[in-house]
């Protein structure tokens, strides 16, 4: 019964009356339904109901919701009666005399008769589908006079209420298509449950996996990124995913930040991320986020940004006055230096090269020579002479 | 004997205006330097922007460096707070320098005076500046204009009075 909604009996414009019956009483299920004995009218597009007595309680339901239907004949007591029987309720529909049932099936129970006749015009209906060749798409319910007045809507009221016409569409199709991406990430979860179950049952050495098919799988794996990627799903959005996403790449990137010297420009966190995640990617925004983070968690990396503008992670052991130390020991050996002769020498980029000049010479460790032949560094025989 | 260089003058840096402020600072501090004791060296009174850029001041051939017209500006801009330059235009395009200010000159010329009696006396600017007398001062061919700066600074402390003759100007120290 809870497919049925409010409705003012009236019919749409491509939609017309095939049959009607008096003294037909409602069902919900095996169950009588709280409404009087009324009129049952059957549309090309609709079953409508309406109490005999009081014309305003009119019910009405797209006949598209109708999966089948048979006839029960009539018994000592009994009138004959219509099963009908329904598809799943569709999620934002108009309200109706049942808000939900535990029902998937209605009964339409026949005190004067006519149900063969109802039974046949019903199979034609439901065989011809007139409804689908009609211009209108949306099921017809209680909404049918507004929508009548907007068709007949003129001016700006009409605009406006086709612009919301537009945004309700819109709307529509956003649920649907984000519905689609959440059902993704569910199955993508279930993939890397999967995967996880299987790389341990290797490690495990359980079963009879030959060495040579241990590592090949390893292989499929790692081509596949991390084993267990935190995604957004897994642990929701905002500050709990980005503090878990700070301590993957604290684990992550301990490593890689030693073998550069400490320190790697965010671009480059960036890139190297993303290749070891392989297909759970980061966005820019979310690592920034993460990296954020680093010291609230107290994690031995620090996200670091330059008077430049130019971020870098570096390891907390990393020391600013080391950094300007080292640079004003080779600036002092080499006598004078580019930010290219410095990253050679360092093995660093160039960038982060130069913002070490540039912090050496914001302390005033280092001057610069800026010609024709680039920007040169040396050291400050200014404030030691 | 010939301008001896300051060691900066051989140093690249030298020659890009330092962004760091304290460099900047003693970086500049040295260019006045330069720039001053350059004028004293070659008895130099008045400066034009566009050819100081070309004077070997500014222009290192050497190590194939010059300072830039912005950097220039801001050398004479110190050196004019300090008070030893002044505009002779509204565009900062010549300049008056002032090795040494006008109340100095005034003291050395007033010092001279003294040391040789002549106070009381008078004399016209032309025999101050040109005269067989000041031969060998330092005040020697200074020009007019600084002369007479400096003779109105000492006016100013009452030991002098500049007076106005026929074919010149005079100056009576007291």
């Amino acid at each position: 019964m809870d497919r049925f909604s409010w409705s003012n009996g009236l019919l749409e414009i491509n939609e017309t009356l095939v049959i009607q019956q008096r003294g037909v009483r409602l069902y919900d299920g095996d169950d009588k339904a709280k409404l009087d004995v009324g009129v049952a009218l059957l549309s090309t597009h609709r079953l409508i109901w309406r109490d005999v007595k009081n014309h305003e309680c009119c019910i009405a339901m797209p006949l598209s919701q109708i999966l089948l239907f048979e006839e029960l004949a009539a018994g000592l007591g009994k009138s004959a009666k219509i099963v009908i029987h329904l598809q799943e309720t569709t999620v934002n529909k108009e309200p109706g005399p049942y808000q939900n049932s535990k029902y998937s099936f209605i009964k339409l129970s026949f005190k004067e008769h006519g149900q063969i006749e109802f039974h046949r015009r019903l199979t034609e209906e439901m065989t011809q589908k007139r409804w689908e060749n009609t211009p209108v798409s949306q099921p017809i319910s209680a909404g049918t006079s507004s929508q009548a007045g907007r068709t007949r809507a003129v001016g700006i009221v009409g605009i406006e209420r086709k612009i919301e016409e537009k945004r309700k569409e819109t709307d529509k199709n956003i649920c649907e298509a984000f519905e689609d991406l959440s059902k993704l990430m569910v199955k993508a979860k279930e993939m890397v449950e999967l995967s996880r179950s299987i790389a341990n049952k290797i490690k495990d050495k359980q079963g009879d996996i030959s060495e040579d098919e241990t590592i090949r799988f390893k292989s499929y794996l790692l081509s596949m990124g991390i084993a267990n990627p935190v995604t957004r799903d897994t642990y929701g959005t905002g500050t709990h995913y980005h503090m878990q996403l700070a301590k993957q790449l604290g684990d992550m990137l301990q490593a890689p930040l030693e073998e550069r010297g400490g320190m790697m420009a965010l671009t480059e966190v960036y890139c190297l991320v993303n290749r070891a995640r392989g297909m759970e990617l980061l966005s820019p925004e979310d690592l920034v986020n993460a990296c954020k983070m680093f010291e609230s968690l107290k994690l031995p990396l620090r996200l670091r940004v330059f008077d430049s503008g130019v971020m870098v992670v570096q390891l907390q052991s990393h020391s600013e006055e080391e950094m300007i130390a080292s640079a004003l020991d080779n600036v002092t050996d080499k006598g004078s230096l580019t930010a290219e002769e410095f990253a050679k020498l360092l093995g660093l980029s160039v960038l982060l090269s130069k913002e070490r000049l540039l912090l050496a010479e914001k302390v005033g460790h280092l001057c610069r020579d800026d010609s024709v032949e680039g920007l040169r560094f040396y050291p400050n025989l200014f404030s030691t002479a | 004997m010939s301008f001896e260089w300051p060691w900066q003058y051989n140093f690249p840096p030298f020659f890009t205006l330092q962004p760091n402020a304290d460099t900047r600072q003693k970086q500049l501090a040295a260019w006045c330097s330069l720039a001053l004791s350059y004028c004293r060296h070659h008895k130099l009174y008045t400066l034009d922007v566009m050819e100081a850029q070309e004077s070997p001041v500014f222009n290192n051939k050497k190590i194939e460096r010059k300072l830039s017209m912005e950097a220039i500006q801001v050398v004479f801009e110190q050196l004019s707070k300090k008070g030893n330059l002044e505009w002779l235009d509204k565009n900062k395009s010549r300049c008056l320098v002032m090795w040494r200010r006008p109340e100095e000159w005034g003291k050395l010329i007033y010092q001279w005076i003294s040391k040789n009696g002549m106070v009381n006396s008078v004399f016209t600017l032309y025999e101050l500046a040109n005269g067989d007398d000041t031969e060998g001062e330092e005040f020697h061919s200074l020009e007019e204009w600084m002369l007479l700066r400096s003779l109105q600074a000492l006016q100013t402390d009452g030991k002098a009075e500049i007076i106005t003759m026929d074919d010149g100007k005079g100056v009576k120290f007291f």
